[in-house]
């Protein structure tokens, strides 16, 4: 990455998000969620608390799951993001995301986008997990509306129904 | 015990969430979403110690000032208070402040990153003066810091004859209970924009639960008539009561940032400054001395119920009356006598959060009757049972009971439901052999739903149903959505009584120039109040179609389209409002505080298993069980999501959340280091439901939102000292308050 004579310090940074290259002008300590969201319009990335202990900024970064108030963008150039808006495919949900709707998962909303993103993740890694590897799984995102017992059902019954992810 | 509504009804069943599929997409809309053209952005200078006089203010170098916006209390063009219920609350403090983290300069600019810098950049000094920061300093007046006595509100409840049951009581029982603070903990902060322009007034959009309380805010701030204000609520990310009040001060400060600038202005919290800065359940102290028979029976009894409501009175008076009346618990106290005081402190105000007061007098109760058992030496389960609230019983307040409830039947549930006595007995052995402690505690609790006493005849609620030229119906409330379901559970009852479907009714965003004032969404109040208004509204409307010759007494979903879309195009709007009546034979003296103290009561036992680790000292609970009666229940999913969530947060309140405070000042803003429960940290929360007819609500519907918020503290408490023998009277209650009491112990 080169700074190519700006002298903001603002620099041309190409990644993939949900499918589609991009390039966005950032300064390189910009935080990856700041440039999702005002940047690319990817209102679904929310911020709880700036400091990596909710995950409601949570997305997938080359399919891992990461925090996004806590990436600089710069270390962001030539990855792959998925984010909420990335997951329902020509108007049909993701099968996560209709079974959080069945299963009564989203209450007030804030922190679905990162909770899907990460049962995502979890079931990519592990798509038969046990009651305790869905808790484990998510327990880097809070939730303060459901006291998380419809959100694991919701994941729980996309693997045992063995959905297609 | 099943009410009975079957098939092809819409209430009872588990529609869909109106907006859910929005939240599960990412396109929802909160405040944080939207953007205006010209907008900047606002920023809050505070202050840095509890109370004082400021001496100067200056602006550091370095900073180009001259692009901000700087907005001081003398350029509130109205009165320079946040208008609640005492009015003494300023909106930014003029010469004076009375506890850290309030608001004294506002700053807009465009860049986010130059504004955080020139906030840094102020600089106050200040001639300090003492502060109380506790509620026993309060109490002693060492320092006059609100009124004549620092106290805020206080009540007398007296029933029978309290000073002369004490001779004839075999045991007399104290005790001293103490409830910590706790942070709401939404995970979306409170946020606002606003904007001016001087035909229109002002207009917020915003995180929160009241628009109409932000209207009267505004009106005062501005001194703007009604229709010179517009407040409109996004998409709110949990509230929990944090954004009952509050919200009223975040709009006055975007709002005056606007009128100085002249261009739209967004203020969003961020984490550490939301959890420093916003209200907080207010901290208690409860003491109790009881008279009981040999048998257990409670005789009577003084109840002393104090509440640390910061340094100004916003909600304390209402959230002090709750907490009061349901001191005494479901049991049946022939004589009481019932103290109650808010008193002032030099901390941020403590404000309104889920249970309202109940919380922290509940905990105290169901602490000391398990004291009680203990002292006259029968089981916990016992001594409820003897003193039970019974159909044709009156409460503390000499409210008759006219439910036809069984809280023993009740309890023996819940007692199956958790395997208490197999459980009891097993741990009772294993106790002594193992290394980890095992124990079962209970509570059983009660839950006023709708505001208390003659407040629901005071707010006078409006609710409107409006039939639309497509043929589809819109519900017409300024009651919000934050997660709790109000949304579906309104439109449900709207499409039940016009007896069309679900999906062919809406909800209209809540909007203070669109929908009438349908009261604050708060109190629990919503489905049965609320909902209630809605079903007459809509009744309204199929009335008007019938009575115009467009429809016929019976008919299809189809024909109530079609009329509707004649009748609008034919005539135009199809309106119908509802107005709330007080039901007949509601009694409620405000000066005696004696009657009718709410339209209903949930009733509930919920029964923790927990497990303590004698080496570390942690407390895991490892089953729950939350039975209620809660009348109908209109939506089985979302009044789970209710419990579940509600329980969960209540085991932070026993367990993990403890607000640090220093010199006033909350500490530990952060969220890692004030910890609230993860998926790790919960038991399975098994929720169960009895159902009963309640003739208030809609279809038979109590309040619930509140409700699991008030037993889970005690019943964890009790299970902890069941598991160790060790009793313990403060909440929350962390491995190291077990640890010092365990040396204490041995010493």
């Amino acid at each position: 990455m080169s700074a190519s004579g700006e002298t903001t310090g603002a620099q041309k940074i190409h990644l993939t998000v949900n499918g589609e290259v991009v390039s966005v002008r950032a300064y390189p300590m910009e935080r990856l969620l700041d440039v999702l969201r005002h940047e690319l319009g990817l209102n679904g990335v929310k911020e709880g608390c700036g400091e990596g202990e909710c995950g409601s900024c949570a997305v997938l970064m080359n399919g891992e799951l990461v925090n996004s108030c806590l990436v600089p963008i710069a270390q962001a150039s030539g990855v792959q993001v998925t984010t909420i808006e990335g997951l329902a495919k020509d108007g049909r949900l993701h099968p996560l995301q209709e079974s959080f709707l069945a299963c009564g998962g989203a209450q007030c909303g804030i922190c679905t986008p990162g909770m899907i993103l990460a049962a995502v993740h979890l079931l990519d890694r592990c798509p038969r997990p046990t009651l305790e590897q869905i808790k484990e799984g998510l327990s880097g995102n809070l939730c303060r509306c459901t006291g998380y017992m419809q959100i694991l059902e919701a994941v729980s019954r996309v693997a045992r129904e063995n959905l297609p992810r | 015990m099943t009410l009975a509504l079957t098939e092809n009804h819409i209430i009872g069943a588990s529609v869909p969430r109106k907006e859910g599929r929005d939240k599960v997409t990412g396109r929802a809309r909160y405040v944080d979403d939207m953007s205006l053209p010209e907008m900047i952005y606002g920023a809050t200078v505070r202050s840095n110690i509890p109370r004082g006089t400021i001496r100067k203010i200056s602006f550091g170098s370095g900073i180009a000032w001259g692009e901000f916006v700087i907005v001081s209390a003398k350029d509130i063009p109205g009165r320079n208070c946040i208008a609640l219920i005492l009015d003494d609350q300023p909106c930014l403090a003029d010469g004076v402040v009375n506890h850290p983290e309030e608001p004294i300069l506002l700053l807009a600019h465009p860049d986010q990153h130059l504004l955080r810098k020139a906030v840094d950049a102020v600089s106050i000094e200040y001639d300090e003066m003492p502060a109380l920061l506790t509620m026993e300093e309060s109490e002693r007046q060492t320092e006059i810091i609100w009124g004549t006595d620092n106290v805020f509100k206080s009540y007398l409840v007296e029933k029978g004859e309290a000073d002369s049951i004490w001779e004839g009581a075999t045991h007399i029982i104290e005790g001293e209970y103490f409830t910590g603070a706790q942070e709401q903990l939404y995970i979306e902060n409170n946020g606002v924009i606003a904007s001016f322009n001087s035909e229109a007034g002002v207009t917020v959009w915003g995180s929160l639960q009241c628009p109409y309380y932000v209207n009267k805010a505004m009106m005062v701030l501005f001194g703007l008539p009604e229709e010179q204000i517009r407040v409109v609520q996004m998409e709110t990310g949990g509230a929990f009561g944090g954004k009952e009040e509050y919200p009223s001060m975040i709009a006055g400060h975007a709002a005056l940032l606007a009128m100085k600038s002249g261009r739209p202005v967004k203020i969003i919290y961020d984490r550490a400054e939301d959890m420093v800065a916003t209200t907080k359940r207010h901290p208690s102290r409860t003491r109790h001395r009881t008279a009981v028979d040999a048998n257990g029976k409670i005789l009577g009894g003084e109840i002393e119920f104090v509440l640390d409501g910061g340094a100004y009175a916003t909600l304390s008076s209402v959230v002090l009356s709750r907490g009061t009346i349901h001191a005494g618990g479901p049991y049946y106290w022939p004589s009481v006598r019932i103290r109650a005081k808010a008193v002032a402190t030099n901390a941020p105000p403590h404000g309104a959060f889920r249970g309202f007061g109940a919380p922290q007098s509940l905990f105290a109760m169901e602490r000391h009757m398990d004291r009680i058992a203990q002292v006259v030496g029968v089981t916990p389960v016992e001594i409820r049972k003897r003193n039970f609230l019974k159909p044709g019983m009156t409460t503390t307040t000499e409210q008759a009971v006219r439910e036809q409830i069984d809280l023993c039947h009740l309890l023996d549930r819940a007692l199956e439901l958790s395997r208490y006595q197999e459980k009891r007995e097993r741990f009772e052995i294993s106790n002594k052999n193992e290394k980890l402690r095992k124990g079962m505690g209970i509570a059983a609790f009660l839950h006023g739903a709708g505001f208390t006493g003659s407040g629901e005849r005071y707010l006078s609620s409006v609710v409107g149903v409006e039939g639309l030229a497509d043929g589809s119906v819109r519900v017409l409330v300024s009651s919000t959505e934050f997660g709790q379901g109000t949304n579906t559970v309104l439109c449900q009852v709207a499409a039940e009584e016009l007896g069309i479907p679900y999906e062919n009714i809406s909800i209209a965003q809540p909007d203070t120039t669109t929908v009438p004032n349908s009261g604050p969404t708060v109190a629990s109040r919503t489905a049965m109040i609320v909902g209630k208004l809605v079903q007459s509204a809509a009744r309204g409307v199929k009335q008007t179609l019938v009575a115009s010759g467009l429809l016929s007494a019976t008919y299809t979903p189809e024909q109530f389209s079609a009329a509707c879309q004649n009748c609008v195009s034919a005539r135009g709007p199809l309106r119908s409002y509802s107005r709330y009546d007080a039901p007949p034979g509601v009694f409620w003296d405000d000066a005696k505080y004696r009657g009718e103290a709410y339209a209903a009561f949930a009733w509930a036992v919920y029964i923790a298993e927990v497990t303590v680790d004698p080496a570390t000292y942690s407390v895991t609970v490892d089953d729950f069980v939350a039975l209620q009666e809660i009348g109908k229940v209109l939506h089985p999913l979302l009044a789970e999501g209710q419990i579940t969530g509600g329980v969960a947060q209540a085991i932070g309140f026993a367990l993990y959340e403890k607000v640090v405070w220093r010199d006033g000042r909350m500490s530990n803003n952060q969220m890692t280091n004030y910890i609230m429960p993860t998926s790790v940290d919960l038991p399975p929360i098994r929720v169960f439901f009895e159902e009963m007819g309640n003739v208030h609500g809609a279809y038979g519907a109590k309040g619930i939102g509140e409700l699991p918020m008030d037993g889970p503290a005690p019943a964890i408490i009790n299970a902890v000292e069941d598991a160790t023998g060790m009793r313990f009277v403060s909440i929350p209650l962390l491995p190291e308050d077990i640890y010092r009491a365990a040396v204490a112990r041995q010493t």
